[in-house]
């Protein structure tokens, strides 16, 4: 990797990009000079926020110079240079109903924007990314957990990166032209990145499925939002379940009823070892949902 | 106190002075989007400067007041009215119980705001009253006011009192046609020569497609990038990058078309490339501009951004100390 760009967005943000393409260790990078940041507690810094494979800070330029900022982001990069990166954080297990009717319906009534109009959204990137059938495909999402690199867009939303080596990194294209409709909770899918769409709206992803469990509620009704309305955070890890139409009715009943609630493990994943066994990372990594 | 609103008006909402520190999760910053209006309209009735009120955008809401209250009209060239006589704009005044208060169109600028003594007393979330209405956050229920809505209003202060006025060259005008400052950004090399002297010479205009999230502008001269393999994980088109975090103010032009610039309820990321951001002390000035108002970029670099900045917050001063106690 080369070094990092850094831009100012004009006099209260400074733009930091890791890398031009997307990878863990840039992804993991930009999370280690986000976390020494906040560390720091600066005055005049009001917003850190990882991304995929950059970061943007905004500030106070009144409470601290654009280059002062510039000249300590710089120095944080020396800081935490090159070295084997480690993160501690947490993994939970999303249900997610795959290949279900209400993506299926919607992503028919938005056919004419879609590169096939021969087949749903899934059947298509199980094609072109080479499984002979969709429960193949199904398999392959939901077996290997995903990083949540970025949380937004809109409230909420994570965006997700399959922890397997690039060869076997889903990739999609967007929509030929975006949907005005996606439903609430859809699994989403478009370049190399997966994405659950925290509310209903316009959205550009080919659909995988839909899950069951909120992800972010302003009401904060279920247990798990006790603290918090969004459930994720950049760093989160997460492991899609495949299930079955009577189990998705089951935890929406429970999900109405308020008594659905999602676990979060702590974990800690190491860049080192997932380069030199990707496979057993992953494994690692699942062991810990069961609480091994 | 309470108000109830009989017309909501186009897009209604609560505002304040924002909600920072969430955009990592998504919520960005909200609040009014012309923060300078909002400040004058507090300070005329006695509240915090940044207290929440009412920013209505094009279309002004029809209110009824409840309760004797003092209040203030700042923003937008639009003639409020008391039971259909005219009122000042940027001066407080007193309504009584039952007073309905309605507005002419807006001849100039393009969001009024209605401060009440007291303030819009809705719940604090996340430290804001301010409406977030992608997420259904804050403000009145999580959205822009509707009919037969009834707004809680805070206890007064003391200080409140009609007849406040602002000093003529604290007041804005809000031309049709203005200059926007630009700094250039990370990806503003991503643009070929040609598009970026176009960017900033031709003339852009308004979109209907102008809302708190995002101005759009329209009918300049398409803009290309320069041609390169798509980096791993970026879109196929070539105005694509690795999704990544969008400043407030931040310049992107989907496919090389229409410039967009992000505000206060800004979609916090994406993949587009992000060729610009604008200064902070013109933030206010799009928030004021019309469908089919005009405008040009200019570029400017970070002193030229601080010095504007400073100007802006010297007439934040000179306000405080004409609108003090």
């Amino acid at each position: 990797m080369s070094g990092i760009r850094y831009s100012f967005g004009a006099d209260e943000h400074i733009s930091a990009e890791i890398g031009e393409e997307m990878s863990l260790e840039a992804f993991f990078k930009g999370m280690a000079i986000c976390k020494e940041l906040e560390k720091r507690r600066i005055g005049g810094v009001t917003e850190i926020c990882p991304s995929n494979a950059s970061y943007l800070v905004r500030f106070d330029p009144d409470v601290i110079h654009p280059d002062k900022m510039m000249a300590t982001l710089k120095e944080i990069e020396a800081q935490v240079g090159d070295a084997d990166l480690e993160l501690a954080t947490r993994i939970v297990e999303l249900p997610v109903l795959y290949n279900d009717p209400w993506t299926n319906e919607t992503g028919q009534r938005f056919r004419d924007r879609h590169q096939d109009s021969n087949s749903s959204d899934i059947e298509y990137s199980a094609r072109i990314n080479g499984y002979k059938s969709v429960e193949d495909f199904i398999a392959a999402h939901s077996g290997a957990p995903w990083f949540v690199p970025m949380v937004g867009f809109v409230a909420g939303l994570p965006w997700l990166y399959q922890i397997v080596e690039r060869s076997k990194q889903i990739e999609a294209p967007k929509y030929l032209r975006p949907r005005t409709d996606t439903p609430k909770l859809t699994i989403g899918h478009g370049g190399c990145f997966s994405a659950i769409y925290s509310v209903r709206g316009a959205g550009g992803y080919q659909m995988f499925g839909i899950t069951p469990a909120p992800i972010y509620d302003p009401e904060q009704k279920l247990p798990y939002f006790k603290d918090f309305l969004a459930v994720f955070r950049p760093g989160d890890i997460v492991k899609f379940k495949s299930i079955l139409r009577a189990e998705y009715d089951r935890i929406i009943q429970a999900v109405d009823a308020g008594t659905f609630n999602l676990t979060f493990r702590p974990v800690t994943f190491s860049l080192k070892s997932f380069h030199t066994d990707p496979a057993g990372c992953a494994r690692h990594l699942v062991e810990a949902l069961h609480g091994y | 106190m309470a108000i109830e609103v009989i017309k909501p008006g186009l897009a209604t909402s609560v505002q304040d002075a924002g909600r920072p520190g969430y955009y990592n999760i998504g919520i960005p910053l909200s609040g009014a989007l012309d923060q300078y209006a909002l400040r004058v309209a507090n300070l005329l009735v006695g509240n915090e400067e940044g207290a929440a009120a009412l920013e209505a955008s094009l279309l002004a809401p029809e209110l009824l007041f409840r309760a004797p209250a003092i209040i203030a009209v700042t923003g937008a060239e639009a003639t409020p009215k008391i039971n259909g006589g005219a009122r000042p704009r940027n001066e407080s005044f007193a309504v009584r119980a039952d007073d309905r208060l309605t507005f002419d169109f807006m001849k100039a600028g393009a969001r009024a705001y209605i401060a009440v003594a007291g303030g819009i007393d809705v719940p604090v979330r996340l430290g804001s009253r301010s409406t977030y209405g992608l997420g259904a956050l804050g403000g009145f229920s999580g959205r822009k006011i509707a009919v037969g809505d009834v707004l809680p209003v805070g206890a007064a202060k003391g200080g409140a009192r009609a007849g406040r006025a602002l000093a003529s060259d604290l007041v804005p005008s809000y031309p049709k046609s203005l200059e926007l400052r630009v700094v250039p950004g990370l990806y503003f090399g991503r643009l070929t020569d040609e598009a970026v002297k176009t960017f900033f010479e031709d003339t852009w205009t308004v979109a209907p497609e102008a809302d708190r999230i995002g101005y759009r502008y329209r009918k300049g001269r398409a803009m290309s990038f320069r041609e390169r393999k798509q980096p791993f994980g970026a879109g196929s088109d070539p105005s694509n990058i690795v999704d990544s975090g969008y400043p407030y103010g931040s310049v992107q032009v989907p496919g090389g078309l229409e410039p967009i610039i992000l505000h206060r309820d800004a979609v916090s990321g994406g993949g587009y490339a992000i060729i610009g951001t604008v200064i902070s002390a013109d933030m206010d000035r799009i928030a004021q501009m019309q469908p089919n108002n005009l405008a040009r970029f200019v570029q400017v670099d970070m002193d030229a951004a601080l010095k504007a900045r400073a100007e802006y917050k010297n007439r934040d001063a000179r306000l405080r100390s004409a609108l003090a106690g």
